[in-house]
C-alpha cells in the first residue's frame, strides 16, 4: 500500500499508507530513549540471571554466582537475631524471676520482650494497655483473682485458667439459679447483700435476708465478708472492681448462670524465656505484688 | 455481503440455537431436582430461566421475521451489527455503577467493621470478590466485548460474523456474571482470587468465550481491508490468552455432577504459581492488552490524528505479549516458590516496563498537533488522562516487582493502591471515554447530551482517584514499616492490631475517594441516559472550538 503514503501536514512525517475507518498511522521510528531503556532493562536482567538463581534445567536450575538461596537468607537472619539476643536469653532462662527483677539490664530486656510478646499474644483479650474488657481482667490494678506475685502470674501464664492443661488453675462457681440451688427471691436477696458488701446503693431489708443466703452458699469461697479467697480463685466482692460487672443486673446473671472464663495455657506455645519476660512485664504494669 | 445467503444461514442458526437452548432448559430442570443444596438449586434455576427465556426470544423472533416484508430491516444482515453494541453499552454502564458501589461498601466496611452486619451474605469476605468480579469482569468485560464488536466492524469494514452468535456472547456473558455474583453472596466459591466461580460457571464461560473468539476471528476473516488494524491485534491477544488462562487455572474435579464443590487439579506451590500466572496475566491481557485496543481506536479517532508510530506499535505489541506471560511469579516473592522462578518473575517484570510504555507513548504522542483539543473536549481529556495513569501504574508495577521493594510493599495497602491507580485511572477512565464516544454514534445522536457534565465527571473521578491512591500509598508504606519495625533489643515494635488501628484514617479517606468516584459514574450514567433518549442540553461549548458531531464509519450504520 506504499503508494498511499502521505506526508502528515502537522509533523511532516510520512504515514504508512494504511487507513482504517479514517485512522492513519505515522511511520515514526522507535524513540531512541525508549529503545535504549528497553535494552538496558534486558541487559540488567541478563546480569541478574548470571548472579542469581534463574533458569530451570531438567532436574535442577542455574544457581547463579554465589549460590544464593532466599531460604538460607531467612535462616541466617533468624540465627543472627537469635544470636544478638542470646546473651540475655541465656541468663533469663537460668535466672529466677526475682534475680531478673533485681538486675537492671536483665529487667530492661525482659520488659521490652514482655511488652512485645504481650502485644502479639495477650492484647487480643486483655487489651493493648492490659486494661481488660468485660470478662477479661484488667492487669493494671492490684486486685488479683489468682495472685499477683511474679511466680503466681507466671503460673497463670504457663498453665492458663480452666484450660485444657492438667495443671491449669481451676474454679467453678455453681449456677445457683440454673441448677435450682436457689429460688429467684433468694437470688434477688443475695444480690442486694453483695451490693451492700461492695458499698453500693441497695435494699437494706432484702440485704438482710441475703446475708443469710450468702453465709450459707457463698461465704465458703468468697469469705464471710466477701473478701475473696485466692487459693480457690474466688474474687473479692467487697470492692468496686468487677470482672463481669457489679450492677444489679450483672450480679443477678452471675449468680443465676455462673461464669466460665477461659485463658489458654501458654507453656509449649511460648518458650520459657518469653513466659518469664511476660510475667515480669505483667507484674510491672502497676498492680504487681 | 450476500444478504439472501446470510439471512438463510441466519435462520438455520436460530433453529440450532433454539434446540440447544431447549435441551439446556431440560438439563437445568433435572439439575434443579437433583441439586444437593438450595444454593445449587437456585443456580440451576437461573440456568433454566436463561434457557427458557432464550427459547421464547428465538421463537418470537422467527414469528416476527415470518411476518415481516422481504426487504432487509432492523437486526438483519445488512451493514454493521450495532444492536448488540448498544446492549453492551447499557450493560457496561449498569455493571460499572454496581461494581463501584460494592467497592465503596467494602471500603466502608474496612473503615467501620460494624457495616459487615454480622450476616454471612454481607460480610467483607463475600462482598470483596463481588466487587472485584463486578468491576473487572462485569464492567471491564462488557466494555471490552462491546468496544471490540464496535472496533472490529469499523476497522474491518465487515459485519460481525456468526449471525446471532454475538447476541449469544452478550447474553451468555451476562448469565456468567449473574451466576458468579449470586454465587459469591451465597457462599459458592473455589477460593481462587479473580477466578472464584465454581466449575459449572467456568464451563459456561468457556463456551461463551470460545463463541466470542470465533465471532471475532470470523469478522476479521471477512474484512474488506488489506491489513489488520493494531487495535484488533490487541483484542485478539486478549481473547485468545484469556481463554487459555481461564481453562488452565480452572482445571478441577467436581465432587459430584449435581453439586457446586470442586477440587483444583493443582496443589501447594504449583497451585499458587498457576493461580498467579493466571492472575497477573488477567491484568496483562484483560486489563492491559484489551484496553490498549480501546486506546488504539478511540484516541486517534477522537483526536482526529494519525497514530504516532506504526513501528512502535508492532514492537511494543510483541514485546508486551512475549514478556507479560512470565511476570506472574512476582506475586510470590519470598514464598515457597523456588528462587529461580522468583528471579524470572522479577526480571521479566522489569523488562516489561518499556513495552508497556510503548502503548503510552503511542497514545500520548498521537495527540501531537491536537493538544489544544484537551481544552475543549473533556472526552479526549479523559482518554489521555487514562493513558497517563496507565504510564504511572506500569512504572509502579515493575518497581514493586523488585524483591527488595516487594519485601516492603507485599500484603500491604500499597498493592491495593497500585491496582486502583490502574483500575480507576487507566481502565476506568479509558472505558468512560470509550462510552462517551460510542453512545452518540450508536444512538445516532448529533453529540452527547452534555459535554459540561463530562467535564464534571472528569474532575470528580480524578479527585476520587487521587484521594484513593495517595491514601493507600501512605497507609501501605506505613503498614509495611510497622510490620517490620523492631526495637533496639530486637523485639517487634507493634502488634498486628496496632497496625490495623493505624490504617483507620486512611481507610476513611479511601472510602471518601471511592464515594467521589461512584458519584462521577452516576453523572456519567445520567449523561449517557439522556444522550440515548436523544436530549441535547442547551449549554455553552468549551471555549475555543464548537462542539463537533462524532465521525460516522465508512460504511453506513445499517440499523
Amino acid at each position: 500500500m506504499a503508494h498511499n503514503v502521505e506526508k502528515d501536514a502537522v509533523t511532516g512525517v510520512d504515514t504508512t499508507g494504511h487507513e482504517w475507518d479514517g485512522i492513519k498511522e505515522l511511520n515514526n521510528p522507535l524513540p531512541r530513549w525508549w529503545l535504549w531503556t528497553f535494552y538496558i532493562t534486558v541487559i540488567w536482567s541478563i546480569g541478574y540471571w548470571i548472579v542469581y538463581p534463574a533458569w530451570p534445567l531438567v532436574s535442577s536450575y542455574t544457581e547463579g554466582m554465589f549460590g544464593y538461596s532466599s531460604r538460607q537468607e531467612v535462616m541466617d537472619r533468624i540465627a543472627e537475631a537469635k544470636e544478638a539476643q542470646s546473651a540475655y536469653l541465656g541468663k533469663i532462662e537460668s535466672a529466677s524471676l526475682d534475680e531478673i527483677r533485681n538486675d537492671s539490664e536483665l529487667l530492661n530486656f525482659a520488659l521490652a520482650g514482655g511488652r512485645s510478646a504481650f502485644a502479639v499474644n495477650c492484647s487480643q483479650c486483655h487489651g493493648q494497655g492490659a486494661q481488660g474488657f468485660v470478662g477479661y481482667p484488667n492487669l493494671n490494678d492490684d486486685e488479683w483473682i489468682w495472685g499477683g506475685k511474679p511466680e503466681e502470674i507466671m503460673q497463670t501464664i504457663n498453665f492458663g485458667i480452666r484450660s485444657a492443661h492438667d495443671d491449669t488453675r481451676f474454679s467453678q462457681m455453681p449456677a445457683f439459679g440454673k441448677d435450682g440451688i436457689l429460688e429467684r427471691p433468694q437470688i434477688n436477696a443475695v444480690v442486694e447483700y453483695v451490693l451492700k458488701l461492695s458499698g453500693q446503693e441497695h435494699d437494706a431489708a432484702l440485704a438482710g435476708t441475703g446475708q443469710e443466703v450468702f453465709v450459707e452458699q457463698c461465704a465458703a469461697c468468697h469469705g464471710e465478708n466477701g473478701g475473696g479467697m485466692r487459693e480457690l480463685g474466688a474474687p473479692r466482692l467487697s470492692d468496686s472492681i468487677w470482672l463481669y460487672g457489679g450492677d444489679r443486673e450483672a450480679l443477678r446473671e452471675t449468680v443465676t448462670n455462673a461464669r466460665y472464663g477461659v485463658m489458654p495455657a501458654w507453656t509449649g506455645r511460648l518458650d520459657e524465656a518469653t513466659i518469664k519476660q511476660l510475667a515480669v512485664y505483667v507484674h510491672s504494669l502497676g498492680g504487681g505484688e | 455481503m450476500n444478504s439472501t445467503l446470510t439471512a438463510n444461514r441466519h435462520t438455520g442458526g436460530a433453529w440450532t440455537m433454539g434446540v440447544l437452548f431447549a435441551l439446556g432448559a431440560i438439563v437445568s430442570l433435572l439439575w434443579m431436582a437433583k441439586a444437593p443444596s438450595p444454593e445449587m438449586g437456585f443456580h440451576a434455576f437461573i440456568f433454566f430461566a436463561f434457557f427458557t427465556l432464550g427459547c421464547f426470544a428465538l421463537v418470537k423472533r422467527q414469528y416476527d421475521l415470518a411476518g415481516a416484508p422481504a426487504v432487509p430491516t432492523a437486526d438483519d444482515d445488512v451493514g454493521y451489527m450495532d444492536g448488540v453494541i448498544r446492549a453492551g453499552a447499557i450493560a457496561s454502564t449498569f455493571w460499572g455503577v454496581v461494581g463501584f458501589t460494592v467497592g465503596l461498601v467494602i471500603a466502608l466496611q474496612l473503615a467501620f467493621p460494624v457495616l459487615n452486619f454480622d450476616l454471612p451474605w454481607t460480610n467483607f469476605g463475600r462482598l470483596r470478590p463481588l466487587h472485584t468480579s463486578a468491576v473487572i469482569f462485569a464492567f471491564g468485560g462488557n466494555i471490552l466485548i462491546m468496544t471490540s464488536f464496535h472496533v472490529v466492524q469499523r476497522t474491518c469494514k465487515a459485519r460481525l460474523a456468526g449471525g446471532l452468535a454475538p447476541w449469544f456472547v452478550f447474553w451468555g456473558y451476562q448469565l456468567f456474571i449473574v451466576l458468579a455474583a449470586t454465587g459469591y453472596v451465597l457462599g459458592i466459591t473455589q477460593g481462587k482470587e479473580y477466578a472464584e466461580p465454581e466449575w459449572y460457571v467456568d464451563l459456561w464461560l468457556t463456551i461463551v468465550w470460545v463463541v466470542y473468539l470465533l465471532v471475532f476471528l470470523g469478522t476479521i476473516w471477512r474484512r474488506r481491508e488489506p491489513h489488520i488494524y493494531v487495535a484488533n491485534w490487541f483484542y485478539l491477544a486478549f481473547i485468545l490468552t484469556i481463554a487459555m488462562l481461564h481453562i488452565v487455572n480452572n482445571l478441577s474435579l467436581p465432587v459430584s455432577l449435581a453439586g457446586a464443590k470442586s477440587y483444583s487439579a493443582f496443589a501447594g506451590v504449583q497451585d499458587a504459581l498457576t493461580q498467579w500466572w493466571y492472575g497477573h496475566n488477567a491484568v496483562g491481557f484483560f486489563l492491559t492488552a484489551g484496553f490498549l485496543a480501546i486506546m488504539y481506536y478511540y484516541i486517534p479517532k477522537r483526536a482526529e490524528r494519525p497514530v504516532y508510530s506504526y513501528r512502535l506499535s508492532i514492537i511494543h505489541f510483541w514485546a508486551l505479549i512475549f514478556l507479560y506471560i512470565w511476570a506472574g511469579p512476582h506475586h510470590l516473592h519470598y514464598t515457597a516458590l523456588p528462587d529461580w522462578a522468583q528471579t524470572l518473575g522479577m526480571t521479566f517484570s522489569i523488562m516489561l516496563w518499556m513495552p508497556s510504555w510503548g502503548g503510552m507513548i503511542n497514545g500520548l504522542m498521537t495527540l501531537s498537533g491536537a493538544w489544544d483539543k484537551l481544552r475543549t473536549d473533556p472526552v479526549l481529556r479523559m482518554l489521555v488522562t487514562s493513558v497517563a495513569f496507565y504510564g504511572m501504574s506500569t512504572f509502579e508495577g515493575p518497581v514493586m516487582s523488585i524483591k527488595a521493594v516487594n519485601g516492603l510493599s507485599h500484603y500491604t495497602d500499597w498493592t491495593v493502591g497500585h491496582v486502583h491507580s490502574g483500575a480507576l485511572g487507566w481502565v476506568g477512565m479509558v472505558s468512560f471515554g470509550a462510552l462517551y464516544c460510542v453512545v452518540p454514534i450508536l444512538w445516532n445522536r448529533e453529540r452527547l447530551y452534555s459535554l459540561r457534565l463530562v467535564g464534571w465527571h472528569f474532575w470528580i473521578s480524578t479527585i476520587g482517584i487521587v484521594l484513593y491512591i495517595t491514601s493507600m500509598w501512605v497507609s501501605g508504606i506505613l503498614q509495611g514499616l510497622m510490620w517490620r519495625a523492631y526495637d533496639t533489643l530486637g523485639f517487634l515494635e507493634y502488634s498486628f492490631v496496632e497496625t490495623v488501628e493505624a490504617m483507620h484514617p486512611f481507610y476513611v479517606i479511601r472510602a471518601l475517594g471511592g464515594a467521589v468516584f461512584v458519584a462521577g459514574s452516576l453523572v456519567m450514567a445520567y449523561n449517557l441516559y439522556r444522550t440515548m433518549r436523544g436530549d441535547l442540553r442547551d449549554e455553552a461549548p468549551f471555549v475555543g472550538a464548537p462542539v463537533r458531531a462524532p465521525q460516522q464509519g465508512a460504511v453506513a450504520a445499517g440499523e
